[in-house]
């Protein structure tokens, strides 16, 4: 039985990772085949650090990718804020719905729809060019929000409301009780949806695809539209190199900030000395929090 | 107070998005500097690579010595003629130079997309030899300068097939392959293949000879290996296949590549697909004298030689294929396949060429293809 499962779990990893390593092997042949190892070269690494288009693909795609984590991070943890803070049952599972629509909605119909809603803008305007850089990042902000939402608010339901209301007992104004009790609180939400938009917006192809305007295509774009021959193994040079800076960046996280994602560990650890501090009067402690702030 | 605080965050989403939409639709790239936006297939130019000619940086620094001014191309791709359409047709963008294929021209230029060339920017133009001129798609020579052209023939491995068999349409119909042979995954070439073998127009809007090519590709159907476009690299390279048919120019690519053990020859079937591409300027182009300063930079001698010999593609352009370092760098067997010699071209490209169908037609063909299609 512990064999069977040993030999299913590493059949389960054979197929995930196979692919990935096929291409890595065929990213140092010195031909152009997918099928015939010809021979090590490095020819193809070179050839990519020469391809200026590929480069500005490359560029515009991490560009985009950026801008739109770091908007939809910004407008989705304000938007759950908001949503946490109805009173009304019926109005908050309305925008719970209405933000699971992009993510829900097929990429296809998202990618046209929204092509269709720039175009229509644009000739409002009489421009030429309804589609540009603007246009996509829209697009992207538009199916990123959903998942920062969507991690950042069980986090703030996960909350003791008490926290930030005692910060305001204690003299915040709700700006500051905001930025230094609630903000701590939920920064692991926040930081997960911050990554999860920059991996969408980084590999997202259908919407980019509807939405790109003349002179910014992104990576993938430019990947698909090499179909019309072979795709050239300059491709699975830059692939190997995103696949070993992402394991890198993975483990450096898991290796240091290993314990960022893990919730609600700083509270633990301050009742902890509380509890180990038995000694202290009661009085006391409210004397320091009054004074120590 | 608190509530209606809540409620402006909570429509963050929607306020934003629209305030974004107002303000994105007015920015536009360019910085003082002129822009030209070519809309292209992709791989389909050279672009410095492997120490080839890079043809847009060479227009770039070509016209800002000739005319003193900066100029820069956005240079895009597309996969299909049918996607480059899409984008076109909403008005989405504006593109000043586009080189889709013979039958989408045709249809864009009933459609009224294109624009009418000024032959006077395009001195060139005489480059391109006379049997290019006339074609169906633009029989008076007012919308296009060809770029390329290609002609479908018949692939196969020495090593497995035998040389007797290797002629006609009917190799990819010999039961002696059986599993070994590669189609079309695409209706429009999948049924040309069978109308070329039963002597059929690939233009009919019969549907009886549509019926015909559907018993023969259904026949076909358990021979076949699978239904490919560009996986046929592979599977020819590696010898898996061992019978396809794919254009001349993507030959010479897989016989750079093919396996030890595969030994890959090439031969035309009579009659059979001939496409051109052509570069036009559609009517979103908002630089049309720039548009035609770049077509005719294309068929200058060094950018003609170079794309042609990168592509592997044949060139309608007579500069280049009597160009004796083209023809030096090719070889004696790449250029006898490549220009096959075909006396009067534009009659055989005209009576044998895919047209663009009607939508009708094109209904009951993609009906006919779901059945034989292998998913």
């Amino acid at each position: 039985m512990k064999t069977a499962s040993k030999i299913y779990t590493a059949l389960i990893f054979l197929f995930l990772f196979a692919p990935i390593a096929i291409l890595l092997v065929f990213s140092f042949n010195e031909a152009k085949s997918l099928s015939v190892f010809s021979g090590f070269s490095l020819k193809w690494y070179a050839e990519l650090f020469h391809d200026s288009a590929t480069l500005e693909s490359v560029r515009n795609t991490l560009l985009l990718a950026v801008s739109a984590m770091a908007l939809s991070t910004v407008m989705g943890t304000a938007a759950s804020v908001g949503i946490h803070h109805l009173r009304s049952r019926w109005l908050r599972a309305a925008l719970n719905t209405a933000t699971d629509i992009p993510m829900t909605n097929p990429d296809i119909i998202t990618g046209i729809s929204l092509m269709l809603m720039f175009v229509f803008v644009g000739r409002l305007f009489g421009l030429a060019n309804s589609l540009s850089f603007w246009t996509m990042l829209i697009a992207h902000v538009t199916f990123c929000l959903p998942y920062v939402i969507l991690q950042v608010l069980p986090r703030l339901n996960q909350m003791d409301p008490s926290l930030p209301e005692a910060a305001m007992d204690l003299g915040c104004t709700p700006l500051r009780a905001f930025l230094k009790v609630t903000i701590p609180e939920i920064l692991p939400g926040i930081l997960t949806g911050a990554v999860m938009a920059f991996t969408m917006s980084l590999d997202d192809f259908v919407i980019s695809y509807f939405t790109a305007g003349a002179g910014f295509q992104t990576l993938p774009i430019r990947i698909y539209n090499m179909t019309k021959k072979t795709v050239t193994p300059k491709m699975y040079a830059l692939a190997t190199i995103i696949f070993f800076v992402i394991l890198a960046l993975l483990l450096i996280s898991n290796l240091t900030g290993g314990d960022a994602g893990e919730p609600r560990k700083p509270r633990r650890t301050r009742r902890k000395k509380v509890l180990h501090a038995p000694e202290v009067k009661n009085d006391y402690v409210f004397a320091e929090i009054n004074t120590g702030r | 107070m608190k509530k209606i605080v809540s409620l402006v965050l909570a429509s963050a989403l929607s306020l934003s998005l629209c305030a974004c939409g107002a303000s994105g639709g007015s920015t536009d790239g360019s910085g003082g500097a002129l822009t030209l936006n070519v809309y292209n297939w992709g791989e389909y130019i050279s672009d410095g690579s492997e120490g080839s000619y890079d043809t847009v940086r060479e227009f770039e620094k070509w016209y800002q010595e000739t005319y003193g001014q900066r100029l820069r191309v956005n240079y895009d791709t597309y996969a299909s003629n049918e996607d480059m359409y899409a984008k076109l047709s909403a008005g989405a963008v504006s593109y000043d130079v586009v080189i889709p294929s013979d039958y989408m021209i045709a249809r864009m230029a009933e459609e009224g997309m294109l624009l009418e060339l000024d032959f006077n920017n395009i001195p060139n133009y005489g480059n391109i030899d006379d049997s290019f001129k006339g074609l169906y798609y633009d029989r008076e020579n007012k919308y296009t300068v060809p770029y390329a052209y290609g002609i479908v023939g018949v692939i196969w491995n020495a090593n497995e097939v035998d040389p007797a068999d290797a002629q006609g349409w009917d190799l990819l119909w010999n039961d002696k392959y059986s599993g070994r042979i590669l189609s079309f995954n695409n209706s429009r070439d999948a049924f040309g293949t069978a109308m070329y073998k039963l002597g059929l127009d690939v233009n009919t809007t019969d549907k009886a000879d549509w019926d015909a090519a559907h018993d023969a590709l259904m026949a076909q159907r358990p021979l076949l290996y699978g239904q490919v476009m560009d996986e046929i690299f592979n599977l020819m390279e590696s010898g898996e296949a061992a019978v396809g048919a794919y254009y001349a120019g993507d030959y010479f690519t897989m016989l750079d590549n093919q396996a030890g053990n595969v030994d890959l020859r090439f031969y035309y079937p009579e009659p059979t697909n001939y496409y051109v591409d052509a570069m036009c300027i559609p009517t979103c182009c908002q630089h049309k004298e720039l548009a035609e300063c770049f077509i005719n930079f294309m068929l200058d001698r060094d950018a003609a030689v170079a794309n042609a010999e990168y592509t592997c593609y044949a060139s309608p352009n007579r500069v280049v294929f009597t160009d004796a370092e083209y023809i030096e760098e090719l070889g004696e067997e790449a250029m006898e396949i490549l220009y096959p010699g075909i006396s009067d071209f534009a009659a055989e490209y005209n009576k044998y060429a895919y047209q663009n169908l009607s939508n009708e037609m094109l209904d009951y063909l993609n009906s006919l293809w779901e059945t034989v299609k292998i998913n």
